[in-house]
Formats: C-alpha cells, sequence, structure tokens
C-alpha cells in the first residue's frame, strides 16, 4: 500500500540574526522505513519533534526528501509529487484554509476541489456531516466552532471525496469523547466498507493503543521499533508500572523509600517506578504498611503501556500524552 | 474505538502481504480548471461575510476622505478628474493588492497552503479565484467612491459605465501583484509591508496630479500599473474622450494583469511544495 525506504531529510542550520540565535543543522528523517498494509490504522507515535510531521509531509508530497523512496499504491510520490493529491486525503494540523469559511461550504469546497461535480459534492457534504453529527452546526464558520469541533469539521472536509489513504495528523486533538468516538466510527465504516487505509500521527499513547493496527515509534528521526501495540508491549512484559502519590513528600526518613529516590520519576507527588513483579510486591508492601502508608494519598500497580515500551526503547518520553 | 480487525477488511492484506511491482492503482479524477476556480471564488467570496465587510468599508472611507480633503485645494479641471480617478482606483489597489498580499502572506506562513496543495486542484484556479474574489470585493466601494466624487467635483456621471472595464483589469493587474507580494515574501510581516507600500504608492502617486511631479517620481508613475487604471477613467470625464487611449491604457492594465497572475500563480507552485 504504502512503502517508504530509506527517507532522509535535513533541515539546513539557521545562521543567527542580531538577536536570535541561529538553529543547527537538524536532521529531522534519518534513514525511515516502513510498510503500511492496505486497510490496516498505522501508527506514528512520538514526541514533538520526533519527525512526525516531517515523515507525513513527504509522504503527501509536500516536500521532497534529501533522499530515498515513498511509493504509494504503486505511485513514484518522490519523482511524482502532484500524484499524491490523487491517492490521499490529508488532515493536517492547520485549518488556516477553511477558517473564514462555514462548515458546510468548507466541505462542499473541499469535495469540488478533489474533483468531485456539484451535485455529488453536496450528497457526500450531506452525508459527511450527518454522520460526523455536525449538521446543526453546518451554517456556523469554522472560526467560531470551538477547537474540536473545528477539528471535527476540517475532518469532514478531508472526508468529502473517496480517497484509499487517510494522512490524518493529530486528528482528535481537544475533542471531547462524542466526537473522538465519530470520528473512529467513521473511520471504521469506511475501513469496513472499502478497505481504506489510514496513516495516524500522534502523540497520544492511549489513543495509539486503542485504535492502532501496527504503530512505527520515532525518536529523533528514527524508527525505533515497529510492531502491533500489543506485540511492542510484549517487550516489557517483565515489567511492572508503580505509581505512588505522597500526601505532601516522600517519607525518606524510612529507609526502604529513600532506597527507591533513585529508581522512580519524580514529578511534583507522584513517584512512577518501573520494576520486576517480584520487586514490585516488595514495594506495596513497603509502603501499605508503617509510616510510608501515612505518606501516602494513592498507589496504583499497573501492567506496561506503550509509554513505558517508548522509555525502555531509549526513547524520552516527556511530550508524550496520556489522556 | 476501532473494532473492525485488519483481517476482516475487503482486499485486506495482512495476511498474504502484497506483491511488489503489481501495476499501480487507478488515481482519483483531478479537479478541472473552471469548476474548481469557480469553487474557490464562492468559497472566497463568502469570506467577506465572515471576515472583511469592515476593512472594505475602510478603503472606502479613506478614498472618500481624500476626495474631501482634496476639493479644498482642487477647483475643477483636469486635476479635479485624477483626484476623482485615483481615489476610485484606490479603494482597488487597497483590497486587491493590500489585502490579497496579507492574505496569502497569512495562508502561507499559517500552513494553509498545504490544504490546497494536498488537493488535486491546478494552482492557477486557487490564484484566480482568490484574486477574483478579491477584485470582486472592490466593486462596491470604487462605484460609490466614484459617484461621491463626480458630485463632489461637479463632474459628470455620463461614461461612469468604464468602470465596468476599469475595476476587472485594474483588479487583475493589482490582485496578481498582491498575490505574487503575498507568494513570495518569505515572512507574513513582510508580506503586509509589501502590500502597504503598494497601496501607499498607489495613493500617492495615482490620487496626486501628475504635472506637479518630479522627473524620477513621473517615472516611479509610469511603472506603477495602477496609474494606467488611473488614466483610462481620468479621461472618460472629458466632453470628447479620446477613446483610442483609454483602450490604449486598458490594455496595459490588462497586459500587466497576465503577467502578474501567471508570476503569481508560478510563486503558489514555488510556495506549495518545499
Amino acid at each position: 500500500m504504502c512503502a517508504v525506504r530509506d527517507l532522509t531529510k535535513t533541515y539546513p542550520a539557521v545562521r543567527g540574526r542580531r538577536g536570535a540565535p541561529g538553529t543547527p543543522e537538524v536532521k529531522a528523517n534519518d534513514g525511515v522505513a516502513l510498510e503500511v498494509r492496505r486497510g490496516e490504522i498505522f501508527g506514528l507515535l512520538g514526541p514533538n519533534g520526533a519527525g512526525k510531521s516531517t515523515l507525513v509531509r513527504q509522504l503527501t508530497g509536500l516536500m521532497r526528501p534529501d533522499s530515498g523512496t515513498v511509493d504509494i499504491l504503486g505511485h513514484d510520490i518522490v519523482r511524482h509529487p502532484e500524484r499524491a493529491a490523487r491517492i490521499l486525503a490529508y488532515l493536517g494540523q492547520e485549518s488556516t484554509a477553511l477558517d473564514d469559511l462555514t462548515v458546510s461550504l468548507a466541505a462542499e469546497t473541499t469535495g469540488r476541489l478533489r474533483g468531485l461535480d456539484v451535485t455529488q459534492a453536496r450528497e457526500e457534504r450531506d452525508a459527511v456531516l450527518d454522520e460526523l453529527g455536525l449538521t446543526p452546526l453546518a451554517a456556523r464558520p469554522i472560526r467560531k466552532l470551538s477547537g474540536g469541533q473545528r477539528r471535527l469539521a476540517c475532518f469532514a472536509a478531508a472526508l468529502v471525496g473517496e480517497r484509499p489513504l487517510l494522512v490524518l495528523d493529530e486528528p482528535t486533538t481537544g475533542m471531547d469523547p462524542v466526537a473522538r468516538r465519530a470520528v473512529w466510527a467513521a473511520v471504521d465504516r469506511r475501513r469496513a466498507e472499502r478497505g481504506t487505509t489510514v496513516l495516524l500521527v500522534t502523540h497520544n499513547v492511549i489513543e495509539a493503543e486503542t485504535v492502532l493496527d501496527r504503530v512505527a515509534v520515532l525518536d529523533k528521526g528514527r524508527v525505533i521499533a515497529c510492531d502491533t501495540p500489543a506485540g511492542l508491549k510484549e517487550k516489557v512484559a517483565g515489567e511492572v508500572r508503580v505509581d505512588l502519590v505522597w500526601r505532601e513528600r516522600a517519607p525518606l526518613e524510612v529507609p526502604e523509600v529513600a532506597a527507591l529516590r533513585p529508581r522512580a520519576d519524580e514529578s511534583g507527588r507522584r513517584w512512577t517506578l518501573r520494576l520486576a513483579p517480584e520487586e514490585a510486591r516488595a514495594v506495596v508492601a513497603t509502603v501499605t504498611g508503617g509510616a510510608a502508608f501515612v505518606a501516602l494519598d494513592d498507589f496504583t500497580l499497573a501492567t506496561p503501556s506503550l509509554e513505558d515500551v517508548y522509555l525502555a526503547l531509549g526513547g524520552d518520553t516527556q511530550g508524550l500524552v496520556k489522556a | 474505538m476501532s473494532v473492525v480487525p485488519a483481517e476482516a477488511v475487503p482486499g485486506g492484506a495482512l495476511a498474504a502481504e502484497e506483491r511488489p511491482g503489481r501495476a499501480p492503482a487507478a488515481l482519483g479524477p483531478r479537479a478541472r480548471l473552471w469548476p474548481s476556480l469557480g469553487a474557490v471564488y464562492r468559497a472566497q467570496l463568502s469570506r467577506a461575510r465572515v471576515a472583511r465587510i469592515p476593512l472594505l468599508f475602510v478603503a472606502t472611507f479613506q478614498s472618500i476622505g481624500i476626495m474631501i480633503l482634496m476639493r479644498g485645494v482642487v477647483d475643477g479641471g483636469d486635476e479635479a478628474r485624477a483626484v476623482v480617478a485615483g481615489s476610485a482606483v484606490l479603494v482597488v489597489a487597497f483590497v486587491a493588492l493590500n489585502l490579497l498580499a496579507q492574505y496569502f502572506g497569512q495562508l502561507r506562513s499559517g500552513g494553509g497552503l498545504d490544504h490546497y496543495a494536498t488537493l488535486p486542484v491546478p494552482p492557477a484556479a486557487v490564484v484566480l479565484g482568490a484574486a477574483g474574489a478579491y477584485a470582486s470585493f472592490t466593486v462596491p466601494g470604487t462605484i460609490v467612491t466614484a459617484v461621491f466624487g463626480c458630485v463632489l467635483f461637479g463632474l459628470p456621471l455620463t461614461h461612469l459605465w468604464i468602470l465596468a472595464a476599469v475595476i476587472p483589469l485594474a483588479g487583475a493587474a493589482l490582485a496578481g501583484l498582491g498575490a505574487a507580494l503575498g507568494l513570495l515574501a518569505p515572512r507574513p510581516e513582510l508580506a503586509t509591508l509589501l502590500g502597504q507600500l503598494g497601496m501607499s504608492a498607489a495613493l500617492l502617486l495615482g490620487v496626486l496630479p501628475a504635472d506637479r511631479m518630479p522627473a524620477p517620481v513621473q517615472l516611479a508613475r509610469d511603472l506603477l500599473p495602477s496609474t494606467y487604471g488611473v488614466e483610462a477613467f481620468a479621461r472618460t470625464f472629458g466632453t470628447h474622450p479620446d477613446w483610442a487611449f483609454v483602450l490604449g491604457d486598458l490594455a496595459v492594465c490588462a497586459g500587466v494583469g497576465v503577467v502578474s497572475l501567471a508570476v503569481a500563480t508560478w510563486a503558489y507552485r514555488r510556495a506549495a511544495v518545499r
């Protein structure tokens, strides 16, 4: 469906102006290789700056790679970037082009620019707005909507004029659960009926675990792992995550607690520990008794998430969202 | 959340890996030039209701204010004709050149061009649709300014129909220039600055009577496309207008319009894929 080989993109260094420091050369994609199969929801997971958006811009023909190949459904996108627009629909992070239009006109115009005639564009517009529950908002300008509704309206525009590949860059940012469900239901319907493939960019680990068939984990421009979410989690199956939340401060006068400190990720009153199961049992026994228990507000014991995988693979999890 | 297993998808290829070298899939349709131009034009026109109305009023008030100021200095004759024609074309410069340069500058910096660049739409449709809409925004303001000026300076309203040619042709020249400036400027502030400068030039060189200007300013005036729109319009206030000169001036506007819109289309391609 979509094959990427050895893709490399380097942003040149920017010389500093007066008062503003320059930025060094950045290797945004460094030998990226991927294989997306037909009909799957394939995810690109990583924190900001990992190279996800750069990769997507090259897949959608918006940016030329320095080297490497992109093949989508048998078309060479590096050599013919203009063909990308006829194979895929892209939902970018910006809505500048549609902001001043009404929801209805944004969807209709996008459909017309995807080659539909007026009648088809209006039929598809009505169907998509209805499907996503946007009909009551159809006459409202997109600029006047809330962040999540605006995102949903842009998603609607991306669906008008069917394409076999949907490239969605953080589609559910700012959406409430109802809108999220509408998005994933619309994606699933297209997958079931037409075999639509989805390439999803996300930094939300919970969403990645629940909706993706396979995920490529990006860090500093490289793919550091690529598997199903369950397959990735097996890599750290031997670990358990213990979260401890202290009432005011950690009781460091308890020697067992003081000994744990070097191994904990501290974030305010929360300590996060990644431990072998028997160690975790010992920690729980310690903190649920005696002086430590008095200082304890809450604790949780969990099996590893994609975030733990990311950390185990050597990534820097700051910037991943867990909601 | 996602409940359809990928294996169950029609034609899904999770189990049987796709063969490489299979014939390329059929491409979706391309959007043809005229229908997509119409769609862009209509969408841009609708933006006036949401975003642009205050500035359209400002354009008209500015021109009317300038004419009232000049009324104290200019009594009539050629100078009055130049002031009225210049003020009317200034509305076109304000909206088509200045506001369009700002719009494309913001679209480019805000990632809005990505939306169009990932649709199979000809670049000319996007540029011409937006330029046409901005030229249309100038119609009410230009007519109001021209009528008000004729009444204020006691000029005949007989040949005001010439605006039907002046607005689209001067509009094409100035909108093309505005689009090109907005798409070529590396930063949005620079696009705004260039648009403002272009409008200031149209104001100073178009409205103020040319005869009293020094030679270098007259040369600059000859280089500015709005001048030819102003001249064509000013000539029609005479009792026996020389229509050959009017047509000549309008032809210059049309020529500049074709070139500047072509440059703007090239600039759009360049800005869309980096």
